[in-house]
């Protein structure tokens, strides 16, 4: 299929989200890269916790985003996947976890 | 890609002809529409010409010979090499050095080592008081019985010791610089630690080149080096000084890499757009001049191993060299140039800006 909702392309256009709403945009990218920045946590650790939440909202624009940008900030592959593991289980680890309500929900209307 | 046996030149690969390197630099489809050319983009910002600010720095490249076929090796060295700087032309350099003040002298290659002069060279050079510094690759240290005792040997003459090591983990190494280089390399990094090499106060220093394994751009120098240095104590109680962080420059076996991948545009526009006009007052040409295994002169490595050599105007054979005349010469400027301007700048010595 050569056409797909996702665009590589697109990424080099995030900026252009500023045509309809400039001030909106402008406050966002600034808050962006203030996030980024070096702080208590290293711009390496930042770009490997991006890395994992891009998995954990399946987003590829930022997929490709963090995986190029952690390589770049002096990560490897084997931080990089024990970042998804840790996305990965949390997110499976939500889903278990609300077995318990399923639990007490079924105990509450069983004999 | 799988690791190749053998230099470009040996498989007959097209790029390992210059010309066909700078075609492709210099390709209409990119340059001036999408890139603009480095020597506007230095014209832009004053820098035009690009003049030396003086020369400190004599570099070397004693021969292409190399016991590593590294993938992103801008030399386009091997094992098949032949090209080795005689005797003759090493009297040359010696000469030429005796009529300056010029206090370092960078041995590069290929393994420098694997010069069958190359201890005679670097007693001559330690005779005259020069600072040298070589590019040791590390394996070559285990490669032979008759280069173990290069640690002594560098620790006799004080030579400043730089090696690569793309990462602290066997994968990215050898995927850069061929299969069972990362161990070989701790080894030698080991033997090195044990005459002295990066001990505090032993005054003999060890250090290390980081190139990122890939398309992408090297991370910041010194958050890179503070991770180096934990994590090589930490697992095999590694000791060393500094750690360079340098670009791969879009040169022979890097350029051949990125357009076999894929990657070659969109490196070009990632070199291209992270250029620093600092970086660019601070590039490395303007303070080394480069010297071929065959005594031609060049503005850097990367302009010799596109045969570029200094401008006509200069001296361009160790035969006539002369200082006054080199450090009034114009630098040679191609595309490959923003390799050294980009993001935190790049040269042998690692960051510039």
């Amino acid at each position: 299929m050569e056409q797909t909702y996702y665009n590589p392309k697109d990424l080099k256009k995030f900026g252009d989200i500023a045509d309809h709403n400039k001030e909106l945009a402008d406050k966002f990218f600034d808050w962006y890269g203030s996030v980024f920045k070096e702080g208590a946590l290293t711009a390496r650790e930042k770009s490997l916790i991006a890395l994992a939440v891009s998995h954990a909202v399946q987003c590829p624009y930022c997929i490709d985003a963090y995986t190029v940008d952690s390589l770049e900030k002096g990560a490897d592959e084997e931080q990089m996947m024990e970042a998804i593991h840790v996305a990965s289980a949390i997110k499976g680890g939500a889903v278990l976890v609300h077995g318990v309500q399923m639990m007490n929900k079924a105990k509450a209307i069983s004999m | 890609m799988k690791a190749a046996k053998k230099s470009l030149q040996a498989r007959g690969g097209q790029l390992s002809n210059t010309f066909t390197q700078l075609k492709v630099l210099n390709g209409k489809a990119l340059v001036d529409t999408k890139f603009e050319s480095f020597a506007a983009k230095l014209d832009s910002i004053g820098l035009l010409p690009l003049q030396p600010t003086g020369v400190e720095i004599f570099q070397i490249n004693v021969g292409k010979m190399c016991n590593q076929v590294c993938k992103h090796c801008h030399v386009d060295a091997g094992p098949d090499r032949k090209e080795i700087m005689t005797k003759a032309t090493m009297q040359l350099c010696l000469q030429a050095l005796k009529k300056t003040n010029i206090s370092t002298v960078d041995l590069t290659g290929g393994a420098p080592e694997m010069n069958p002069n190359f201890r005679w060279f670097v007693e001559e050079l330690s005779a005259m008081g020069k600072h040298i510094i070589d590019r040791c690759n590390l394996t070559i240290i285990n490669a032979n019985k008759k280069y173990n005792d290069l640690p002594a040997f560098f620790k006799q003459h004080q030579v400043e010791v730089v090696s690569s090591l793309p990462y602290y983990s066997a994968s990215r190494t050898d995927s850069q610089r061929g299969d069972g280089v990362f161990e070989s390399s701790i080894k030698a990094l080991q033997q090195l630690n044990e005459v002295g090499y990066g001990m505090d106060g032993s005054g003999l220093l060890l250090n290390l080149v980081y190139n990122p394994s890939g398309a992408f751009l090297p991370a910041d120098q010194a958050t890179l080096q503070q991770q180096f240095k934990q994590q090589l104590k930490r697992k095999y109680n590694i000791e060393f000084n500094q750690l360079y962080a340098i670009t791969n420059l879009p040169v022979s076996r890097f350029l051949d890499y990125l357009i076999e991948s894929g990657n070659y545009e969109a490196y070009m526009e990632k070199l291209v757009n992270a250029f620093n006009p600092t970086a660019a007052a601070g590039v490395m040409c303007r303070n080394t001049i480069s010297v071929s295994w065959d005594g031609y002169l060049y503005d850097c490595d990367f302009n010799q191993m596109l045969d570029l050599k200094v401008q006509q105007k200069a001296p361009q054979h160790l035969a006539d060299f002369n200082l006054e005349q080199l450090n009034n010469r114009s630098i040679v400027l191609n595309q490959h140039c923003y390799g050294c301007t980009a993001g935190a700048g790049s040269s042998c010595g690692g960051s510039t800006a």
